[in-house]
């Protein structure tokens, strides 16, 4: 039915077993629609966001997906900045899974305002005095650029490339991708760095303040280092999850030893960053304010020293190791366990500087404010994930995202 | 905003943030009309090409 537009030798499933999955995907999707259209029409009473939490699980998934989405800019970076070749195996994905992330937090952020259609304003009547006002401009121009650097991929299709202006469109996009990936690259390195920053000027608020840099307190540099060291890992877990699901192997074990290894010493690099940072807040910077460590890790139900046991022991000093060394990255089983806790590590890190900051109590007649999401923000935290599925089964399904497949899975 | 709207101030704040904002659009922009205009033409000089020769 569809077999014109399918990529030239490579196998897909039937058009019904397509269908049938897209139908489960669309149905999730839809729940998430419905609970945003809730948002949008009845306002922000629907969420259970309060005076204590003006940041809540949205923010905390618009970070964590900006950085899992890092992937993108970092593999960008590698393949068209320093020239790492073996990468334009797995660039287009990285690409779409950056595009995926990136729409997906700009959609939060849609339902977040609470008036979309005063979205413009933000650019229209900027604040100049504002990080989140960096964030919002470097956020909306490096998802121009991820559209730029998946459109040639679109224009590959089969269909599509038989159109002269589109084949050669495409073309010529690619022989300039490098300006777009090292404009990518800056804008990338700011956003992710001011929303780090964010946290980190809070001087109010002992739990998330630094010192810094000029203007950039220390939060601002561990996001961005994070975000290049996390991102390719989701990359790589997105693609083995692909290689599970497909049942076909997508991508030769040396590109993803390579950029596995890459992305092992960059979370070294960082962890070590990250503890140093740590250790100074609790020793020097939090006592200066009156707080001791403890005092943000206990007297409460959730928030115990686990979490940050799980953010750097589990999520951070493990997975590097397993992936720094060459036993560790050659086993698929440890690499993947290193993928999944990389994750794990990065998401906790942006859930404790946007949630554990709104609950630590802050003056003396405080107490700890705990938050649970009303269904309706988790039903439009999910539609960003259903979205995501949705996108990849159509890219994967219609577009050569794999260049490699064809070889690795040769069509009889 | 541009330096035309009422809000507009003359100080660096602004010129940083803005400048920066439409320095990355202007790439972004040129960048894409550079290849758009470079595909018409391809494609415009090839379909030119293919007639000739038919």
């Amino acid at each position: 039915m569809d077999s014109a537009f399918i990529p030239n030798g490579v196998r897909r499933c039937a058009p019904g077993k397509f269908i049938a999955a897209l139908t489960v995907a669309g149905a999730v999707l839809l729940w998430g629609v419905y609970a945003m259209f809730l948002c949008w029409f009845k306002g922000l009473n629907q969420t259970n966001m309060n005076n204590n939490y003006g940041f809540a699980l949205w923010i905390w998934a618009d970070l964590a997906v900006i950085a899992l989405g890092g992937g993108a800019f970092f593999t960008g970076f590698l393949r068209y900045i320093i020239g790492k070749d073996e990468l334009k195996n797995i660039v287009n994905y990285a690409v779409l899974i950056g595009f995926i992330c990136y729409s997906s937090a700009l959609l939060i952020l849609a339902i977040d305002i609470g008036q979309p259609l005063r979205g413009w304003f933000i650019f229209w009547h900027a604040n100049v005095h504002s990080m989140l006002t960096e964030v919002a401009f470097c956020l909306s121009c490096y998802f121009g650029v991820l559209t730029i650097e998946y459109i040639p991929l679109i224009l590959e299709n089969r269909g599509i490339d038989r159109v002269p202006f589109f084949h050669h469109l495409g073309h010529n996009m690619h022989d300039i991708m490098a300006v777009f990936a090292a404009t990518g690259a800056f804008l990338s390195f700011f956003h992710q760095g001011s929303l780090g920053g964010v946290a980190g000027v809070l001087f109010g608020r002992p739990f998330s303040f630094r010192e810094g840099l000029f203007i950039w307190p220390w939060t601002f540099f561990l996001f961005t280092w994070s975000a290049a060291a996390y991102g390719p890992c989701f990359t790589l877990l997105i693609t083995k999850l692909t290689e599970a699901v497909t049942g076909k192997k997508l991508v030769k074990d040396n590109v993803v030893e390579l950029l596995a290894k890459i992305s092992g010493w960059m979370m070294a690099t960082y962890i070590i960053a990250k503890i140093v940072d740590t250790l100074y807040w609790a020793n020097v910077t939090a006592p200066s304010k009156g707080f001791t460590l403890m005092d943000f890790y206990s007297h409460n139900a959730f928030y115990g020293i686990w979490i940050l046991v799980l953010e750097i022991v589990v999520g951070g000093i493990v997975p590097a190791a397993i992936l720094i060394t060459d036993k560790g990255r050659k086993s698929p089983a440890a690499r993947t366990t290193a993928f999944i806790l990389a994750v794990i590590g990065v998401c906790v890190n942006r859930w404790v500087m946007v949630l554990q900051v709104m609950a630590a109590p802050v003056m003396t007649f405080d107490t700890w404010a705990l938050y649970y999401p009303s269904w309706q923000e988790v039903a439009t935290t999910i539609l960003p994930v259903a979205y995501g599925v949705i996108l990849i089964m159509i890219s994967y399904r219609y577009l050569p995202v794999f260049p490699q497949e064809t070889e690795l899975n040769p069509v009889d | 905003m541009f330096p035309f709207n009422f809000e507009w101030i003359w100080d660096m704040p602004h010129m940083v943030f803005m400048g920066g904002l439409w320095y990355a659009l202007s790439i972004l922009g040129i960048g894409m009309t550079y290849c758009i205009i470079k595909a018409a033409v391809n494609a415009g000089k090839k379909d030119a090409g293919g007639h000739g020769h038919s």
